[in-house]
């Protein structure tokens, strides 16, 4: 039977939102879905993906995999296509996932849809929507080939509950260390305690109304009572209120929560082009005429240092 | 040591995106060099202002616009350009066949590169070069090192930072945090014009992905705004984030 791939992200064994995303969309369609997993020591994961629908899990476990590098990822990615056949391999469109799908691409001679927030795969042909001009216009494309090759953006999926047999499947390991060129000297992990931004279920976010690092500690205690994620405009980036990371916008991420709340950001069209597909979308400001209150759902025109203490107490309640 | 920089050129950020046609629109958009490969560029014109890069050469494919993305880099500080022409609509397997065409004639010892463009935002295009001309890649880096014959970069990665060492040549792509482009100065502009900017065609190839359809978002529709004092501006909002979106406190 031919088969859907997903390829699974985890580090350290923590399985990332996304793969169960594009797992249960998968099992939605006619192909067996298989989850490929490369790691040291994650045979274990198989139960897990099982659960959201993986008919068998491609375990490659060797040191080799123990942490993300192109040139091995790649070359034992090869070695399966060419054994099993798949007819798609997704990816989820994180650093990794790109990184890896671009390259694997080119070494098929292939095409690849990257960032794509809807797809229908058929065998040797898949047609994807892809969010382009940072979602300010959406390009529907077809992609031919065996397999079709895709990278998916977290969040656009539900995680589902249809479990598959989740058959382990233990593939030769193909990599050798003639494959690596990149070598990590060192990882620093981001210390937070927060979500990611770009899979948060909600993201408060601010901007120049915020006027300096009292305005962001607000928007940082504001997300910490809702286990949000912390974003900004790029004028709070510019400012160096914020890192770089948290720039929501068409030069920073795109996020899809399912609420996100504005302080102190106008809505300036970059910025907007990398919100405006949340769910839900509150904004606070002190000027009415922000274009911001034209793509919410519920604004105030208040001073956020007023309102978000009120508010905070309030949601306490 | 020679760097060359592969530039796209985009519409201004800032552009509202109208189609015409069932296509984007170009009329009246300001085109600017993706924002990603500006900071490319800054960051070659930094490493020969460090004495590491001899010389920094300028690489777009596209239409004959494109030469204005090269002469705002030549501007930069850049030495000189290659335009190489290409259809606009080519996707990324052709561009990359097409750069990577060029870049092979030049032999550089870093190929420099946003690591995705603002309009098309593929992220595909400078790992598919290093695999075409079978070199190391590093993406998204924030900041590099280039000694021994090796460069080692700090890259934005998932859930942290990275520290990546390649062997030199390689083809390295960078995130936007890590450096403040320069502006061009005027006797910078007036220096470009007289940088040569060699140009030549892409090699016909077809594409792998084949656009059916373009469209735009459904234009969200504006809903509740309220102006009031900041506790009934906040009891509202709280009511709304309880009763509707069923937010859930910690």
């Amino acid at each position: 039977m031919a088969e859907t791939w997903v390829f699974v992200e985890q580090k350290d064994g923590n399985i990332r939102k996304v793969t169960f995303e594009m797992l249960s969309e998968c099992k939605k369609g006619g192909d067996e879905v298989g989850a490929v997993v490369f790691g040291q020591g994650v045979e274990g994961l198989a139960g897990e993906l099982a659960k959201y629908g993986a008919d068998k899990v491609y375990v490659a476990d060797d040191a080799i995999f123990a942490g993300y590098e192109t040139g091995a990822y790649v070359a034992q990615m090869v070695a399966m296509i060419n054994e099993f056949n798949p007819n798609a391999v997704l990816f989820a469109h994180s650093f990794n996932g790109r990184d890896m799908a671009s390259r694997l691409a080119q070494k098929l001679d292939a095409g690849l849809a990257t960032d794509a927030v809807a797809a229908e795969i058929s065998a040797g042909k898949g047609v994807f929507t892809r969010a382009i001009y940072a979602g300010k216009a959406l390009a529907k494309a077809e992609v031919t080939g065996s397999p079709v090759l895709a990278t998916i953006r977290p969040g656009v999926w539900e995680v589902g509950s249809t479990a598959g047999a989740g058959a382990v499947v233990k593939p030769a390991i193909a990599a050798t260390a003639a494959d690596v060129y990149q070598v990590m000297k060192e990882f620093r992990p981001t210390v937070s305690a927060r979500p990611d931004l770009a899979e948060a279920a909600v993201v408060v976010s601010g901007g120049r109304g915020c006027k300096g690092p009292d305005g962001i500690k607000l928007v940082e205690d504001l997300a910490d009572l809702l286990g949000a994620a912390v974003g900004g405009s790029r004028a709070s980036i510019d400012s160096g209120w914020l890192g770089h990371e948290l720039q929501v916008g068409q030069t920073g991420k795109v996020v899809l929560p399912n609420l996100y709340i504005a302080c102190g950001i106008s809505g300036a069209i970059q910025h907007l082009a990398g919100m405006s597909s949340s769910k839900f979308i509150a904004a606070i400001n002190t000027d009415t005429e922000a274009p911001i209150f034209g793509v919410s759902d519920f604004g105030v025109v208040a001073d956020l240092f007023k309102v978000i203490p009120l508010l905070m107490t309030d949601l306490k309640k | 040591m020679k760097v060359l920089v592969c530039v796209k050129q985009t519409f201004d950020t800032e552009a509202k995106i109208e189609l015409k046609d069932g296509k984007i629109s170009d009329a009246g958009i300001n085109l600017i060099i993706n924002p990603y490969d500006e900071v490319a560029v800054e960051g070659g014109i930094q490493l020969k202002e460090k004495g590491i890069a001899k010389e920094v050469v300028i690489l777009s494919a596209g239409s004959d616009k494109a030469m204005d993305a090269i002469r705002t880099a030549l501007a930069m500080g850049a030495d000189r350009g290659i335009l190489v022409k290409q259809d606009t609509t080519a996707d990324e397997y052709a561009r990359a066949i097409a750069l990577a065409a060029a870049i092979k004639e030049e032999n550089p010892d870093i190929v420099l590169a946003g690591h995705v463009a603002s309009d098309d935002g593929s992220s595909q295009v400078p790992t598919r070069v290093a695999e075409i001309l079978g070199l190391p890649h590093v993406n998204v880096i924030t900041a590099i090192e280039i000694a021994g014959g090796k460069a080692t970069c700090t890259c934005e990665a998932d859930g942290g930072t990275s520290v990546i060492e390649v062997s030199v040549p390689a083809v390295i792509s960078s995130q936007v945090s890590w450096n403040e482009p320069r502006y061009p100065s005027m006797k910078g502009i007036m220096a470009a014009k007289k940088k040569p900017v060699a140009t030549k065609d892409a090699a016909a190839v077809d594409n792998k992905v084949n656009i059916i359809e373009f469209a735009l978002p459904a234009a969200k529709q504006a809903g509740v705004k309220i102006e009031d004092d900041p506790d009934v501006c906040a009891a509202k909002l709280g009511d709304w984030m309880k009763n509707v979106v069923k937010v859930e406190v910690k």
